[in-house]
């Protein structure tokens, strides 16, 4: 019940996209049509579960303050936090690297499919935001895959929302100062408003 | 995306000036005409979450400033020997290095700010703007026009931010820089009436909204149109 309120809670009320801001650059950039909204979403869904709970197992058993207790009493007092972004974002790109290998191989209409995203994924901050607030908030392993497929799953959502709200704007007559970032920015606000009233769901 | 990107020809110009004209350039046009956020759409991320109060803002800006200008400096001094094949990566590993250094001095030296800004400082890495200049301008120019050319994408991003931050913080909180203004007001007239503050502005949605209105503006006044 737990790992289920933290799922509803990284979706709706953390949401990635409209609480944190993570992962704007893309979610601003590829949200023109759907069906590429649509492979982006995944695409970070996917990375996400893979590479927060592999963070979690990093941070875990070599980063942390007393990780490496394993390796003998001698390195039970190495604290190696603060190499926590330069290993994360390594793994984030090899895990990157990975799956883009493992998906090609076995499966290559999803391949296909999510094409040029999974590269750029690697640096989308959604991602290393998920992997930096799970070492923040001390999550259990399980709470961690939760939590990134969960936040994951927010934004897809909110791509996949915004990327239909701005193929029906091309018909609209917006002022050519407001023409495509503006208005998509003002959109995204006008979205934040409805994903707060999610907030008041007590978990 | 070729091996061209690291091998581009230089202009040869032994005695061009320390601040020429096209220098000047480099600096000025991302401030207003290509600004990294306004008119690039880059670093978004960064430019909202961290603007609800000016003082982590000014922070996060000095941070983007010193982490672009180094950052740039580096590859661009290590140009000639990077393999475009893992440019990418050694990219990363620079700034995340830098990142980490940031983190460290306000661990040290502002722990409080280090608290508020939280994950925000080490998602410098993944600013679209400092691999954008990596890769656009440092893989095939000297050092000191990369200096100058990340400086101005990041005063360029600075002041955007910091215009965000003044519009969220007055309207928010009614302080600019944590001194309260709106009280200030009130206490003029009597305190006969106080302003009221709008929740709306601290929350994210207000970043949104603040934003998309300084770039309607900003692209009003450069007649720039998006297609």
């Amino acid at each position: 019940m737990e790992l289920f309120n933290l799922a509803i809670r990284s979706i709706f009320i953390d949401n990635m996209v409209f609480a944190y801001f993570l992962g704007m650059c893309s979610f601003l950039a590829v949200s023109k049509k759907v069906s590429t909204a649509l492979g982006l979403g995944a695409a970070v869904i996917f990375v996400l579960t893979v590479t927060v709970p592999v963070n979690w197992l990093l941070n875990e058993y070599v980063l942390k303050e007393g990780a490496l207790t394993w390796a003998g009493a001698t390195f039970a007092t190495i604290d190696l936090s603060f190499l926590r972004f330069i290993m994360f974002i390594a793994i984030i790109a090899a895990m990157v690297q990975l799956v883009e290998m493992v998906v090609e191989k076995f499966a290559p209409a999803l391949y296909g499919a999510l094409g040029i995203f999974l590269p750029l994924i690697a640096v989308n901050c959604a991602i290393l935001g998920g992997s930096l607030f799970m070492a923040q908030r001390d999550y259990t392993l399980a709470e961690s895959a939760v939590y990134g497929f969960g936040s994951g799953t927010g934004f897809f959502l909110a791509i996949i929302a915004l990327a239909a709200i701005r193929e029906k704007l091309k018909y609209s007559n917006v002022p050519n100062g407001l023409k495509g970032l503006g208005i998509t920015m003002l959109i995204t606000g006008l979205m934040g408003i409805a994903f707060m009233s999610f907030m008041g769901i007590d978990l | 995306m070729s091996t061209e990107t690291a091998q581009v020809e230089e202009v040869k110009k032994p005695t061009e000036a320390l601040l020429s004209k096209r220098r000047k350039k480099l600096v000025s046009d991302p401030l207003v005409d290509d600004n990294p956020i306004t008119i690039q759409v880059l670093g978004i991320c960064s430019a909202l979450a961290v603007t609800t109060q000016m003082q982590p803002t000014l922070v996060m800006a000095i941070s983007v400033i010193f982490v672009i200008v180094m950052a740039n400096l580096t590859i661009s001094l290590l140009r000639n020997t990077i393999p475009s094949r893992v440019r990418i990566i050694v990219q990363l590993a620079v700034v995340a290095t830098l990142v980490t250094l940031v983190n460290e001095v306000l661990k040290a030296f502002a722990y409080d700010m280090y608290k508020e800004l939280s994950v925000f400082v080490g998602l410098i890495i993944t600013n679209c703007i400092v691999m954008g200049r990596l890769e656009a301008f440092a893989l095939g120019n000297k050092p000191y026009d990369a200096i100058l050319d990340g400086f101005g994408s990041a005063l360029g991003y600075s002041w955007i931010i910091l215009a965000v931050a003044f519009f969220r913080e007055l309207l928010g909180s009614g302080s600019v820089f944590g001194v309260q203004v709106y009280d200030g007001i009130s206490g003029l007239f009597g305190g006969e009436f106080s302003l009221a503050t709008n929740g709306l502005m601290v929350s994210p949605v207000g970043a949104f909204i603040i934003l998309g209105l300084i770039i309607w503006v900003q692209r009003t006044k450069t007649g720039y149109v998006e297609h």
